[in-house]
């Protein structure tokens, strides 16, 4: 049997038994997909705390004295940028071509140490490719999956975790702004997140998963399954790779053009020549947001009419949030203030903003 | 395993049947089928007054994952729609064969009822599932 067909578990797998979890298998993975109703795990989150065991997901060590120039090289932002210990930066890691090999977060120790965290579904072909081209550099590459990782969301998120943090773990994240982390501890915690809400990712040794889960069950985090996890980040309007992106797909074309930093221009990351040839172009599509507020669900995969030429939904849900559908969609550029989806039956006229649609509880658009 | 109440009729698509014993009869989907579509977000409903044949899709229940149709499994007038649902979709999913009923059919021919499964024939669709 090979790697990709065995069915992994996380070090949580009994705790969501024990939380009467419906399990789904996702990309090799045995992992909750809801606890009851996604609807209210995914209210839960919004208005008071939810949790979520994403230690499927990758970690990566990048250590060694070309540790920055290597990652200068691997992902489209510069992490030359990052000069605060414990900054974390978003980006992506594109081929040649151009193309979303994966979206990934960067953590900044030193100059010579890195912390990725990466997708689990581009778990094999991350680790190649980083491999692959570290080749030529002077660094050590180390997958941690001695790690469980636990998401802690909502606005009463950092509240509850304090009340399971002694005081040098509290000192540590005393203050801390977003997108930033600090290792507490057997605890590193980020203030970073896929809900579009405050909270922490905090990679624990997986001997000590299961009692922190309980600890945090015990003050009220409600555990929230990837159901809850999908509709909360596209209402926060986060790329899922996959379904908003992949190989074959620009950041030009998903809302991550923000992610690129083509200054210093002498800086050559891995697509650099054709993500400007793209750009120069102004040939790619777009990614928008997608707001259908009356009955029906925009789908994935559902053809987008824009002036007779074509686009299509990327990712589409109800938001319980705002009660109605949104949607993220890839169209192209020149689409003004609606477009047409040819839906089950019809053809609807939905409204086309920015790819945000929900942010700290609130409507952001 | 899920709920399937002996004292109701079953089409293999998944909706129940009950009979009012006055020419009318109530329709709703399973326990199981709700299950199988996670949290409704909205029902869409036949009319009132519509005239409906066995096999017609004349409603639509729309969850967090899929739209799903829904089948007429017998043939008459449209008498009732529930339209609490349009408010409390989630009462499919919390009490499917009560609050969560869909819609009310006057009967063209009673004799319809006999095609449909009982109880233990729709156990034997979901164990096969």
């Amino acid at each position: 049997m090979s790697e990709s067909n065995m069915t992994n578990k996380t070090v949580l797998h009994a705790k969501h038994l024990e939380s009467a979890a419906k399990m789904v298998d996702f990309y090799g993975w045995e992992m909750p997909i809801n606890y009851g109703s996604q609807i209210e795990e995914h209210h839960a989150v919004r208005t008071n705390a939810g949790m979520f065991d994403v230690s499927h997901m990758t970690i990566v060590d990048v250590q060694g004295s070309d540790a920055q120039a290597f990652l200068r090289r691997l992902v489209i932002n510069d992490v030359a940028k990052l000069e605060v210990a414990g900054k974390a930066l978003y980006t992506g890691m594109c081929n040649e071509q151009g193309g979303v090999i994966d979206d990934l977060i960067v953590y900044y120790f030193t100059t010579t140490d890195y912390r990725l965290v990466v997708n689990s579904a581009t778990r094999e072909k991350d680790l190649a490719w980083i491999n692959s081209q570290a080749a030529n550099f002077d660094v050590t590459i180390t997958e941690r999956p001695e790690f469980a990782m636990i998401a802690v969301q909502g606005p009463q998120a950092k509240a509850k975790v304090a009340t399971l943090l002694n005081a040098e773990q509290t000192a540590a994240v005393d203050g801390m702004k977003p997108f930033f982390s600090a290792q507490a501890g057997d605890l590193f915690i980020a203030t970073t997140g896929y809900t579009g809400e405050s909270g922490y990712e905090i990679a624990l040794p997986q001997e000590q998963a299961a009692s922190f889960w309980q600890q945090l069950l015990d003050v009220g985090v409600a555990p929230c399954g990837l159901g809850a996890r999908d509709t909360l980040r596209l209402e926060a309007g986060m790329n899922l790779y996959g379904l908003d992106m992949d190989e074959t797909v620009s950041p030009l074309a998903a809302n991550m053009a923000w992610t690129i930093a083509w200054e210093p221009s002498d800086r050559n990351f891995i697509g650099r020549e054709a993500l400007a040839a793209q750009r120069a172009a102004g040939d790619q599509h777009k990614l928008v947001g997608l707001v259908m507020e009356e009955k029906g669900v925009l789908r994935t995969g559902l053809k987008v009419l824009v002036n007779g030429e074509e686009g299509v939904i990327t990712s589409g849900t109800f938001s319980p949030t705002l009660g109605h559908s949104i949607a993220m969609a890839r169209v192209p550029r020149s689409i003004g203030e609606t477009c047409e989806v040819e839906m089950r039956k019809k053809s609807v006229t939905v409204k086309v903003i920015k790819p945000s649609f929900v942010r700290n509880g609130k409507k952001c658009f | 395993m899920s709920n399937i109440p002996s004292e109701l009729k079953y089409a293999t698509s998944h909706e129940w049947v009950r009979n009012e014993g006055d020419g009318t009869v109530t329709i709703g989907i399973s326990e199981h089928a709700q299950e199988l579509l996670g949290d409704m977000v909205f029902v869409e409903l036949p009319d009132v007054g519509d005239e409906i044949s066995v096999g017609d899709d004349v409603a639509v229940a729309e969850s967090v994952k899929a739209a799903s149709d829904i089948y007429a499994p017998v043939s008459g007038e449209v008498i009732a729609v529930n339209e609490d649902l349009e408010d409390s979709p989630e009462l499919v999913n919390s009490d499917a064969f009560g609050d969560g009923w869909m819609f009310k059919v006057k009967l063209d021919d009673a004799g319809e009822l006999d095609a449909l499964l009982d109880a233990e024939g729709y156990k034997n669709v979901v164990d096969d599932e």
